[in-house]
């Protein structure tokens, strides 16, 4: 389960592990033909065009040139063979380059320029200013004389902020040469794909300094395809490398998604199948029967006396190859073509420019437009999804007093101003937490400004809002800050970072007053993370009536918190935090119980409000999806006020005459299980009334519920159009999502951070933003679009177009194929149910590839009603969610079309030429161009522009 | 940023711009009611006259069919036709009258008619070699003749069951004691005789093996100039058919009594097939095919009675055009 990683020894690890080439590729040039073609083969439909190619190569039986077949087929293979061998060679280019890349690494002590793959596991490898991290390593050194550096992790998780990251503390202070020479081993995990945790012990070999295990966290990493910025040189022990590293190991290709139409186009290819199979059978039995009581008095035939063993077979299979065109070979192509010319239509849609950013919208996944006219629930996210996620400090609450309530800006509230102007103390302790209570990284632009670094817009706003209230953090120099207040410079010492997780709800930082030495936690978090660790004693109902008052504006609220520490209580937790920080089993919830018990006996020294205001043109595009009769859920972390304010002002639900709100909630198990079957109640009740019932129900009864009560859960779910969950997590977001797929929906999941992936992913249809937190979840997702509001335009034009377009397509192809098809049958009865083949391969050829495959193409431009009419008219959509256009009854719809239009072919085509000059040849051509006009007349009639 | 506008601007005029935006212009035909009854009646008034003349013209064709396999048959060996025909030593000559009711102008087409004959067979039809037939003996590779293919280990010439089963009547027509001038010259397609049917190419060992089918070709005559055996490969697509035997080139005036005497060697009996002689003149149209003129009048006046009877429905229920309130959401909020 662990890797031992002995540094600079050349000879030890060579052979362990791989080197450091890295390989995106599928194939090899040896193994690609027989690969590529077992892939293909694994589809039902590829093995049957096989199977007929296979059969029409017996001669006694092929009723055409079986090139007919295998030509497409070939050209079929051929197409996707080699665009798959284009992206593979292009994985293959771009890995070369990679790999070929030039990095100085230490061998022998000295330090060479070697190529990135030849690096090994062990290996020091120093990194110059802009470059871009070769394989995972560990930091050891840097320009940095406190072991600082920057990288830039955007090819990794998509944030575009600097993160810091430190050496370890054994290798602090080490100069350039002994860095050449340091020996050592670190004992880490085996590789895995977490890009958050690194759970890894160093230790030094004498004389590096004594036998001290020395605890390694992902901050002290740099991984592959970082990019070291802000920092001179760095140089790290390779632990990882190749393929085996935390990016390698997170790339995997994605099982591909189908569509609900693809898996009713299956369906209707099976019964087709099915069908067909018929078909045959009827013709082979009346075709042996014709044969023996009529075909042998027919001396010019010349039936042998005595056939094979096989005899009876043959006419069977005679018409199976007839009859085998009834199954289109041109479908996969065509289908193929115009479902990548609509995600390139997405592409292209000016009207979904971002026009703040510019970023295009893009189809990732081209193959499921289609859904995106399908979809019934939509599952979204909340801030940066229906919010700016641009975060604006509005108010705040300090020692109970409130500021920026009239005015609705805290910042222009001269009572505040005034405040900090006098230097009240509340006030300052209260600005210090803002301004340093982070892990902001202030950095001096060339023009004097200061820019802050943050990671989550939450400490930005809190940051920049400290500093227009004159309490500036000017510098952070290694664990120094300095901020300034009212002209005076403090510093503070920054002992430890307690960081924020999702589970803790809260982050700390435990600082030294460099003045008076003084020792202080700083804590901000969610409010049921702080309130309830304040000292006994404290009046927090101020706080708890302000946080409540903000979350009914909408507002997003952080307590800030704060308590001064003795020295030796501090010296006592700071051994049991280096001890927790060293494990290498759950360390995580080590660490958290460790902080555990250093956040209690808060002095809460008040409440913030952030404003994060929704996104241009949201509440019309939920009306108009909701008129769609697309249902909605809110999926939010937030907590229920903040949510259920959302909601309203964003049209998720209605006020109180018109809308109706049902709370699920509860501790335990029981009180979730009454008020869920109240709410059930309720909701049966009121499923008959023109009324918008929501229900709202928060993460831990949704737990429970999810556990215990999935049935009721279920039935809930279906019943209702509209639903909040709060405080859930995002394995949770991704089980509602599957919890709805369970039933038979198709579900559209939107958000825009690393919390909605798993979500995204799970969805049939997953859309990205490409928002401020980062690129992830656009990503990790089928389509990225750059506001919410592109959704609308997403679903009802171009999900919409795509269903109708691919729905004609689909079933125009099969249908074509029946109607020459079903002539043959016709021509088999006065024929001698003998199998013979009334057109030749060619015009069998050239009307399934060229005649009729080429013109329906236009209908990816086709258009039955315009843009605007949709939009206006957005319950038009429930024709495509309801599947009408593709369905068992529509397609017997065509299939009679087709048996009905290959009659009239047939007869007209036997009679024009009754008796005299029925030649073979002129009859098989008439009834070749009555059917190309028949399908030229059919596709213009269809097609509505 | 304005350059970027600019460039916009100018890209929102090329027909790729408005290719991407799905905006190409584009016309859209709304099928309302007055559209729909104008088409109905527009296409009954063409269909209608136009199936009226071509009805006219296939009138015009006059016809005689005989059918002589049974006459054609003396009266004692009718009980078992099959071997009758299949005795060489019996004569199988037959006289024939056939009374001309109008006036035929020449040319007069002569034809042969078999019912119940299979030739669109799979068997049948395959059995055959194009590059044989244009190249001859020099050809090898005639695996798809079988079964008809080896005589002594030779390539047959033509081989194929096709041109084993070649028709092998003959007819000749006396008009009052003198020979009617019949040209059997030119009934077959010009292209098969110059490019399908070899020049060079001599049936040297046609019909010599042990198995007989039907006729026998001159080997001295080339194949191009083969012209009943290029007819007869022109294979049916239908069961009866009727192929060129020559043309009378005399007019015949109504009344006149033709004697045909023929030579009544194919075997049809073994399957029951009919065999039947036609004489028929011919119009601007062809011969005689009633089908498509009553075609053209069915769909005709089909037309007009549907237009008819979408008007009567649009004056009754006449709503206006674009009425909101029959959308089906709109409707059921009404209802319900």
């Amino acid at each position: 389960m662990k890797r031992f990683v002995y540094i600079n020894d050349d000879e030890s690890s060579q052979e362990l592990y791989c080197d450091n080439r890295i390989s995106n590729r599928k194939y090899t040039v040896l193994n690609f033909l027989p690969k590529n073609l077992w892939e293909q083969f694994s589809r039902f439909m590829n093995q049957y065009f096989l199977l007929i190619a296979c059969l029409q190569l017996w001669s006694l039986i092929t009723p055409v040139n079986p090139a007919s077949t295998w030509g497409p087929l070939i050209f079929i293979f051929a197409v996707s063979a080699s665009k798959e061998a284009w992206d593979d060679y292009n994985r293959y280019l771009s890995d070369k380059k990679a790999n070929e890349k030039h990095i100085w690494v230490v061998r022998q002590g000295i330090r060479k320029h070697i190529q990135a793959q030849d690096i090994h596991v062990g290996n020091i490898v120093w990194l110059r200013e802009n470059d871009e991290v070769p394989c995972d390593l560990v930091l050891i050194g840097t320009s940095d004389t406190q072991g600082l550096c920057y990288v830039e992790t955007a090819a990794l998780d998509g944030e575009t902020d600097l993160k810091t990251r430190v050496i370890p503390s054994a290798c602090m202070g080490m100069d350039f040469e002994l860095l050449h020479k340091i020996k050592g081993v670190i004992e880490c995990p085996n590789p895995d794909k977490d890009i958050r945790r690194f759970d890894a012990n160093l230790r030094l070999f004498p004389p590096f300094i004594d036998n001290d295990l020395c605890p390694l966290t992902i901050k002290n990493t740099l991984l592959q395809s970082c990019y070291l910025r802000n920092t001179e040189w760095a140089c790290g022990v390779a632990v990882y490398t190749g393929n085996e590293t935390k990016l390698g190991m997170s790339r995997g290709i994605p099982e591909p998604k189908l569509t609900a139409m693809d898996a009713m186009i299956d369906k209707l290819t099976g019964a087709i199948f099915v069908f067909q199979i018929v078909v045959v059978m009827v013709l082979g039995i009346a075709g042996n029967v014709w044969k023996d009581t009529e075909a042998r008095k027919q001396w010019y035939v010349l039936y042998p006396i005595e056939g094979p063993w096989y005899e009876l077979l043959v006419i069977p299979l005679r018409f199976e190859l007839l009859c085998s065109i009834m199954i289109p070979i041109s479908i996969k192509v065509s289908l193929d073509l115009v479902k990548s010319l609509y995600a390139k239509f997405i592409d292209w849609d000016s009207e979904m420019i971002d026009q703040d950013t510019g970023i295009p919208s893009h189809a990732t996944n081209t193959a499921i437009s289609e859904d995106l006219g399908q979809v019934e629930y939509i599952l979204t996210d909340k801030t940066g999804t229906l919010t700016e996620n641009r975060m604006i400090f509005r108010r705040c609450c300090i020692s109970g007093i409130f500021y920026g309530n009239e005015s609705g800006d805290a910042l222009k509230d001269v009572k505040l101003l005034n405040a900090v102007a006098g230097s009240s103390p509340d006030v300052v302790r209260f600005l210090t937490v803002m301004a340093i209570c982070n892990t902001v990284i202030p950095i001096k632009s060339k023009t004097g400004a200061i820019l802050y670094k943050a990671q989550s817009q939450d400490e930005d706003a809190l940051v920049n809002a400290a500093a227009r209230l004159h309490m500036v953090y000017v510098n952070k120099n290694a664990n120094i800050l300095e901020i300034r207040f009212n002209g005076s410079v403090i510093q503070y010492e920054v002992l430890e970072t307690l960081e924020f997780t999702s589970d803790r709800k809260r982050m700390s930082v435990v600082v030294k007053d460099c003045q008076n030495g003084k020792i202080v936690l700083l804590s901000k978090g969610a409010d049921e993370a702080i309130l309830p660790y304040a000292y006994a004693g404290q009046q927090t109902r101020a706080l708890v009536e302000a946080v409540e008052q903000y979350a009914q504006l909408g507002l997003r609220t952080l307590c800030l918190a704060w308590r001064e520490l003795k020295e030796d209580e501090y010296q006592e937790w700071s051994l049991m935090f280096k001890e927790a920080s060293s494990t290498l089993v759950d360390r995580e919830w080590r660490i958290a119980e460790v902080c555990q018990r250093l956040e209690h006996d808060f002095e809460v020294l008040g409440v913030t409000a952030i404003e994060d205001r929704l996104q241009d043109g949201v509440p019309e595009t939920i009306e108009t999806l909701r008129k769609a009769g697309i249902n909605f859920w809110m999926l939010t972390g937030d907590k229920q006020n903040t949510a259920i304010q959302i909601a309203l002002s964003c049209n998720f639900i209605s006020p109180e005459p018109k809308g109706q709100l049902l709370l699920i909630d509860g501790k335990t198990e029981g009180e979730v299980c009454r008020s869920l079957e109240r709410v059930l109640l309720t909701m049966r009740i009121t499923s008959s009334e023109p009324k918008d019932v929501a229900f709202v129900v928060d993460g831990w009864a949704l737990e429970i519920a999810l556990k215990h009560y999935r049935k009721a859960f279920t039935e809930l779910a279906i019943l209702s159009r509209t639903a909040i969950c709060c405080r859930v997590t995002p394995s949770q977001k991704a089980q509602l999502v599957e919890l709805l797929k369970s039933c038979d929906y198709r579900t559209l999941a939107i958000g825009d951070g690393g919390n909605d992936v798993r979500m995204i992913q799970q969805a049939d249809i997953g859309v990205g933003i490409s928002g401020r937190e980062g690129l992830q979840a656009a990503r990790a997702a089928d389509y990225s679009i750059g506001k919410f509001r592109f959704l609308k335009r997403l679903i009802l034009v171009h999900g919409r177009y795509s269903y109708n377009r691919t729905a004609f397509l689909s079933q125009y192809s099969f249908y074509k194929s029946l109607v020459i098809c079903f002539i043959q049958i016709f021509f088999s009865f006065i024929s001698g149910v003998s199998g013979t083949s009334l057109f030749n391969s060619v015009s069998l050829m050239a009307y399934n590839v060229f005649y009729t495959s080429v013109p329906v193409l236009v209908s990816v431009l086709d258009k039955d009603l315009s843009e605007g009419t949709v939009m206006q008219h957005p319950q038009i959509l429930v024709y495509c969610q309801a599947g009408r256009l593709l369905n068992p009854s529509t397609f017997a719809g065509w299939f009679g079309r087709s048996l009905f239009h290959a009659i009239v072919v047939f007869v007209i085509t036997i009679h024009a030429y009754a008796f005299e000059k029925s030649e073979m040849e002129e009859l098989s051509m008439v009834a070749l161009s009555g059917c190309i006009w028949l399908q030229a007349f059919v596709v213009a009639l269809e097609t509505n522009s | 940023m304005t350059d970027t506008d600019r460039v916009r601007h100018r890209d929102t005029k090329t027909a790729f711009y408005l290719f991407t935006q799905q905006k190409l212009p584009a016309c859209k035909p709304v099928l309302t009611p007055a559209w729909v009854i104008t088409i109905f009646l527009f296409t009954g008034f063409i269909f209608i006259p136009l199936g009226l003349v071509t009805l006219r013209a296939s009138r015009s064709v006059i016809e005689i069919v005989e059918r002589y396999d049974t006459e054609c048959v003396p009266e004692p060996f009718r009980i078992d036709k099959v071997s009758y025909i299949q005795d060489d030593s019996i004569p199988k000559n037959c006289s024939l009258f056939l009374k001309v009711h109008k006036y035929m102008k020449a040319p007069i087409y002569i034809y042969y008619q078999l019912d119940n004959y299979y030739q669109n067979h799979r068997r049948y039809v395959k059995s055959r070699s194009d590059q044989q037939l244009l190249n001859g003996q020099k050809y090898q590779a005639t695996s798809s003749c079988q079964p008809v293919e080896f005589n002594n280990a030779r390539p047959i010439v033509p081989c194929g069951l096709i041109a084993w089963s070649l028709f092998n009547d003959t007819f000749t027509f006396i008009r009052e004691r003198a020979e009617l001038k019949v040209n059997r010259k030119n009934i077959a397609w010009k292209s098969d005789r110059d490019h399908k049917f070899g020049k060079n190419v001599y049936p040297s060992n046609f019909q010599n093996g042990t198995l007989i089918g039907g006729g026998k070709l001159n080997p001295r005559i080339p194949l191009s100039d083969q012209e009943d055996l290029i007819v007869w490969m022109r294979t049916s697509a239908l069961p009866s058919f009727r192929k060129l035997y020559g043309r009378i080139e005399e007019d015949l005036d109504a009344d006149d009594v033709v004697l045909v005497q023929l030579m009544n060697n194919y075997n049809t009996y073994s399957f029951g097939g009919k065999k039947k002689l036609v004489l028929s003149t011919s119009s601007w149209l062809g011969g005689k095919n009633d089908f498509f003129g009553l075609a053209c009048v069915f769909v005709g006046s089909s037309s007009l009675i549907l237009a008819i009877v979408f008007m009567l429905l649009h004056l009754k229920f006449q709503r206006p055009y674009g009425d909101k309130t029959c959308l089906p959401w709109n409707r059921k909020s009404l209802s319900g």
